[in-house]
């Protein structure tokens, strides 16, 4: 009986570790997929409850700044963290140039680049204010368009010194700042957006440089697009998460096996303490590691430490490109997807089904 | 969101203008069912953003139950997630 007790600890613990830790082998990763649907293990409970659910889940917010969010969501499932993320990247609108009218561009960069460069620079506007252009609409109205205009001519400094070669002595506006995108409001714009200042989110992007003579006169129009569309709708400069790590010693560790295992992993995750004049290791905060797998070049720790990972504790990392603040981002990206359920619920409900 | 199959049992919903990101998700809140016997999602061809999910019930039952608990339940998460995300938010700044 107290053999069975502990093949049924162990199997027990095996299962434990298959519904709750995706283990990093020597060679290749496994538990990757969720398996705990109903009817997979005898004696668990694991059809969806809402209410067990939430007990289970939190967020916790770890570090927040002005254009990077760190936190933490724990007891939620990959599909669902993943469909966080692809949202964040790809689906959440934000406000860029689309349409770019040239009128007169005689610099060194051709139309098209110059184009392309424009449509890349976060411009500062909330898109919850502003709709989706219609399709086919190609002159675009004060709801759905913010229009910009940049404007500038490069001329010789007559006061130069005559032997200097410094192109910011010698030459007046020769390079093209983000910043010398002005607005210009567009039918009611200035009434709809009294003390609303739109504008590219940094003042310093290089978007050309230009020699005396050359100038550049060019109307843009804003439109709200997504990620999915072109990138450059795309609201985050990253966005991505990470599953915690848990590192587990199978045996004490001593000496200098303890020391080498300080090294193989990150600093900050393994620290040694002094038990009883010896030097023994124990894992600090297994959070910092990156995984580099090092310990499994060293044949002697290779067997001794078990690399995982929490299968449903996800840190996610956002960073903005500044034109909404990264907690706005992802309440967006949870309304977008409350959004895409509703929109198949009310088709359910309308069409009927034969 | 078009249906066809045998049954009512198992169905094969296809959803238009979506991918994986509301593929993989719906697909686990419906397995999470125990009534279902099988459900899968699958991208048809690359550059058509449309996806086939399917769904096979255990017993009698109409396969559109089970869609409409997932999506309800996929509701219900986001709305636990949001309302959990922006509590803390809260107290952090506060």
């Amino acid at each position: 009986p107290l053999a069975a007790a502990a093949m049924a600890m162990a199997a027990k613990r095996g299962t434990e570790e298959m519904r709750e830790r995706v283990v990093l082998g020597e060679f290749g990763v496994r538990n990757v997929h969720t398996t705990d649907f109903p009817g997979n293990y005898p004696g668990y409970e694991d059809a969806w409850d809402q209410r067990r659910f939430e007990e289970a889940f939190r967020v916790d917010i770890i570090r927040e700044e002005e254009a990077a969010l760190e936190f933490d969501m724990v007891g939620i499932d990959a599909a669902i963290a993943n469909a966080f993320r692809r949202i964040l990247l790809a689906e959440v609108p934000t406000m860029a140039v689309e349409k770019v009218f040239v009128y007169n561009n005689t610099s060194i960069v051709q139309d098209e680049i110059l184009a392309h460069r424009l449509g890349l620079i976060p411009i500062r506007a909330d898109p919850r204010l502003f709709e989706y252009r219609n399709q086919g609409d190609e002159e675009g109205t004060e709801i759905d368009t913010l229009q910009f205009q940049l404007k500038i001519k490069c001329s010789r400094n007559p006061q130069a010194a005559k032997e200097s070669s410094d192109p910011n002595e010698l030459y007046f506006n020769h390079k093209v700042y983000s910043k010398h995108m002005t607005w210009v409001p567009l039918g009611n714009q200035t009434d709809l957006f009294p003390d609303a200042d739109f504008r590219p989110v940094h003042d310093d992007i290089l978007i050309a440089l230009l020699r005396p003579g050359q100038e550049i006169d060019v109307l843009m129009h804003c439109v709200k697009g997504i990620g999915k569309d072109h990138a450059k709708f795309s609201p985050v400069a990253t966005a991505s998460y990470r599953l915690l790590p848990d590192i587990t010693l199978l045996q004490p560790i001593e000496e200098e096996a303890a020391e080498m295992l300080q090294k193989c992993f990150s600093p900050g995750v393994i620290e040694i303490q002094n038990i009883k004049g010896k030097k023994v290791a124990r894992v600090a905060n297994a959070r910092l590691d990156t995984f580099s797998r090092e310990v499994f070049r060293h044949e002697g720790l290779k067997n001794l430490v078990r690399l995982a990972r929490v299968r449903n504790h996800y840190i996610f990392s956002v960073e903005s490109t500044g034109i909404l603040p990264p907690d706005v981002l992802v309440s967006e990206a949870i309304k977008i997807l409350m959004g895409k359920c509703q929109r198949f619920l009310n088709e359910l409900d309308s069409v009927p089904m034969e | 969101v078009q249906a066809d199959g045998t049954d009512g049992n198992c169905v094969t919903f296809v959803l238009h203008d979506e991918d994986h990101t509301l593929g993989n998700s719906l697909r686990y809140m419906v397995m999470k069912n125990p009534d279902v016997e099988f459900c899968g999602y699958c991208i048809t061809h690359p550059s058509e953003s449309k996806i086939n999910f399917r769904i096979q019930t255990r017993g009698t039952l109409p396969a559109v139950e089970p869609f409409r608990k997932g999506l309800n339940d996929l509701m219900g998460v986001c709305q636990h997630v949001l309302n959990t995300f922006e509590v803390r938010l809260f107290l952090k700044s506060s």
